[in-house]
């Protein structure tokens, strides 16, 4: 008997880390006891989206969408939904500050405003069986690449479509490919099609999220890539901590290889082409181009001066064309459904020259200070203010909303004036960020932007790999000066120092990590200026987040003495008797803040 | 798994059409057979498994079957609600294995209602 109804388990790294897979272990389990099992299947699927949730699953036909699903749920959600047919409220998503459980997936605001290109089968399918990508026209535009299509035309379809490539760069990806193919056939010698899967950047998770959910779309645009620009050999250059990526990549190229999809003769036809896993040590600066190539070569992870492009001379001198994970996963739908169904989403008319816009959809890993925090697709040219406030549901706790960064630590902190900016490559440069692969990061009132800069910074001091000195010495100089302002030891001339420092950066450096890394120092500068003069000139941290800049208090009026401060406290700087105010002593407090979440009185104060 | 050419991917593709229909919850007709426990013990069950058989045997992609509480009508079960896409849902009563399987040849796949089963057009939809 076929199945009557899937229940499909998130299986992505968010959601197994909370025990998915238990979970839907559990549920088998139950399904047996009640008699289910012919019935009614259980999935594993790839990152769902609504991480905040997790565990999360779907029941379909149904369409009815749970979430923070315990053990002790499941012989619940399984006798009442799965064998009664009435779904379980108290399991379902209910919005904060809602009265009631929104049930199905479809009407849940979070999923709601997306575009689903990339991500299109998440969810839906078990991302280890290919038979499930296959029944979702996964391969068919392989096909139709081999058979109905010659390289031009193919070259020609991802041109028109204005593809920009998802790594952050925002090259269009129709001139990466034909600059490779003319490299390669002028000098006689077969290129080399390799997938960037490093992403380093902190709070991204976009290409693990495609890689988890979907591996056969990556694949799939990349034999379609091959097969343009002529190349018999591919490479997935993925970071070790990624074992779920790994793994799932791992099982579908063997399956595609079985399939006959992989190797020589694909399809029946004359093409050939294989691709090769390797595996990165976790370097972030080897997302770079020509790092990432030294580094599939074995040697040392260092970037070279890019006056002669990889496209030309990559991977052991031959000509190399890089894209990244969400650009390849991009590639079977525009060959699919064609140049002009791609380019009618997102900005700009792109079909004569994609420099002049963005099109299509971009994915987002949204975290930070975000109710909603996971993975998200939108059409290009949506404004900030949507992905923050209605997709992302806000800013929890009743705080406010400050600052958003997106492109990763080289990318910038964009204040609230920007919220309604449209959010392309284009735009998002001119803010003084940019798209960068596409980790965005929420960020409320009580983060101190120089702070933020100063982690950005040392993130980068600590990934620099040291080839270039203005790289490693201007990133060291920075932090120092940063870290010095976040204590209260700022002087007037150390922002004329940042700013000259960024700009030797920006001018000197040898590879993007270097020239882009000034950007959160630039971008916190030009728009939370206010914030630097109050460290520097009044020794004071606005958002109270500098430990050497505040301390804490107890309010005299206001305590009632009821102990809970003195309970948390872990260095005894707190003292007094039951119902008497109780005292702080400055010289044992460590500005941990626990006794401010413990009063419930709002009898702790930080100043 | 052997080597596919380009008319095995759409055969994979037919053949998975119908799960396929059920995991994205789009179909072109939905069978609603209510398992409250008044339906269970009328034999809501035994009228599901002939469905489920039945559409298998005939390989509908676009049919789906589903589940749900009791209807509120007690005495007139096993009940399913039957809707075609884009018409009203039709509640079928007092149902056995081989009038559902009637209401599956004659309803969904013929278009024309059941009227010696059917209880009542458009009073509910199931959502």
């Amino acid at each position: 008997m076929a199945f009557r109804s899937h229940v499909l388990v998130c299986a992505g790294t968010g959601c197994v880390s909370c025990g998915s897979l238990k979970i839907g272990t559990a549920i088998e389990r139950e399904l047996d006891k009640h008699g289910l099992r012919n019935e009614i299947q259980v999935v594993n699927t790839g990152c769902q989206g609504f991480c905040a949730e997790g565990p999360v699953l779907i029941v379909q036909p149904d369409g009815v969408f749970y979430c923070g699903i315990q053990d002790k749920d499941v012989p619940v959600l399984v006798e009442e939904h799965l064998l009664k047919g009435r779904p379980v409220q108290k399991l379902m998503y209910t919005p904060p500050a809602a009265a009631a459980p929104i049930p199905m997936l479809a009407e849940i605001p979070f999923f709601a405003k997306q575009k689903l290109i990339v991500l299109r089968n998440r969810g839906l399918i078990d991302p280890e069986r290919i038979e499930d990508y296959i029944a979702r026209d996964g391969y068919s535009a392989l096909a139709k690449a081999l058979t109905e299509m010659t390289a031009d035309q193919i070259m020609q379809e991802i041109k028109l479509s204005g593809l920009r490539g998802r790594g952050g760069g925002g090259f269009p990806t129709g001139i990466k490919w034909a600059t490779c193919r003319q490299a390669a056939l002028h000098r006689g010698v077969e290129p080399i099609v390799v997938c960037n899967a490093d992403e380093g950047d902190p709070g991204a998770f976009m290409d693990r999220s495609i890689i988890e959910s979907d591996p056969h779309a990556v694949i799939e645009g990349m034999i379609i890539g091959a097969r343009a620009i002529g190349s018999s050999r591919g490479f997935v250059y993925i970071r070790h901590e990624y074992p779920i990526a790994r793994e799932r990549l791992q099982k579908a190229l063997d399956q595609a290889r079985d399939a006959g999809l992989l190797g020589t003769g694909i399809l029946g036809t004359s093409f050939n082409f294989d691709i090769e896993v390797v595996q990165g040590a976790g370097a972030f600066v080897c997302g770079e181009s020509t790092a990432l190539m030294a580094s599939l070569e074995g040697r040392v992870g260092e970037p070279r001066a890019k006056y002669i492009h990889t496209v030309e001379f990559g991977y052991k001198n031959l000509p190399t064309n890089l894209n990244n994970v969400e650009t390849w996963a991009n590639v079977p739908l525009i060959i699919n459904r064609g140049a002009a169904w791609f380019s009618s989403m997102g900005t700009g008319e792109v079909a004569d020259n994609p420099w002049n816009g963005s099109s299509g959809t971009k994915v987002f890993s949204l975290v930070g200070k975000v109710n909603n925090t996971g993975l998200i697709e939108v059409p290009m040219g949506i404004s900030l203010r949507e992905i923050i406030f209605d997709i992302g549901g806000g800013i929890p706790n009743k705080r406010t909303f400050k600052a958003v960064q997106t492109g990763g630590p080289s990318g910038g902190c964009l204040p609230e004036a920007l919220l309604d900016m449209p959010v392309d490559f284009d735009n998002l440069t001119a803010a003084g960020s940019m798209m960068g692969s596409g980790g965005m990061i929420v960020m409320d009132d009580q983060t101190c932007m120089v702070d933020v800069a100063r982690y950005f910074i040392a993130f980068l001091t600590e990934e620099s790999c040291g080839k270039c000195t203005p790289c490693r010495e201007g990133l060291r100089c920075s932090l120092d000066v940063l870290t010095r302002i976040t204590e209260g030891k700022g002087e007037a001339s150390d922002i004329g120092l940042l700013e000259e420092m960024g700009g030797v950066m920006q001018d000197a450096c040898l590879c993007a990590l270097g020239t882009s890394a000034p950007n959160p120092v630039i971008s916190t500068l030009r728009y939370f200026r206010d914030e630097y003069d109050a460290h520097i000139r009044d020794h004071r941290c606005p958002a109270g987040t500098c430990k050497a800049l505040i301390h804490y208090e107890i309010d005299q009026a206001k305590c009632d003495g009821c102990h809970a401060c003195v309970t948390i406290c872990s260095t005894g700087a707190i003292t007094g008797q039951v119902k008497y105010p109780h005292l702080l002593k400055q010289d044992l407090c460590i500005k941990c803040g626990a006794c401010i979440e413990a009063c419930k009185r709002d009898a702790v104060l930080r100043v | 798994m052997a080597r596919l050419t380009i008319d095995d991917l759409k055969q994979i593709r037919e053949r998975a059409a119908p799960m396929l229909a059920v995991r994205t919850g789009t179909a072109r007709a939905k069978i609603t057979i209510h398992m409250g426990a008044c339906g269970i013990a009328a034999g809501a069950r035994d009228v599901m498994t002939a469905l489920m058989n039945e559409i298998e045997r005939l390989g509908l992609a676009d049919v789906i079957v589903t589940i749900s509480d009791c209807a509120g009508s007690c005495q007139r079960e096993p009940m399913a609600t039957v809707e075609i896409r884009h018409g009203a849902p039709v509640k079928y009563v007092n149902l056995t294995p081989e009038k559902i399987l009637k209401v599956l040849r004659q309803h969904v796949l013929g278009g024309a209602i059941v009227v010696d089963s059917a209880l009542a057009a458009s009073c509910e939809i199931t959502g």
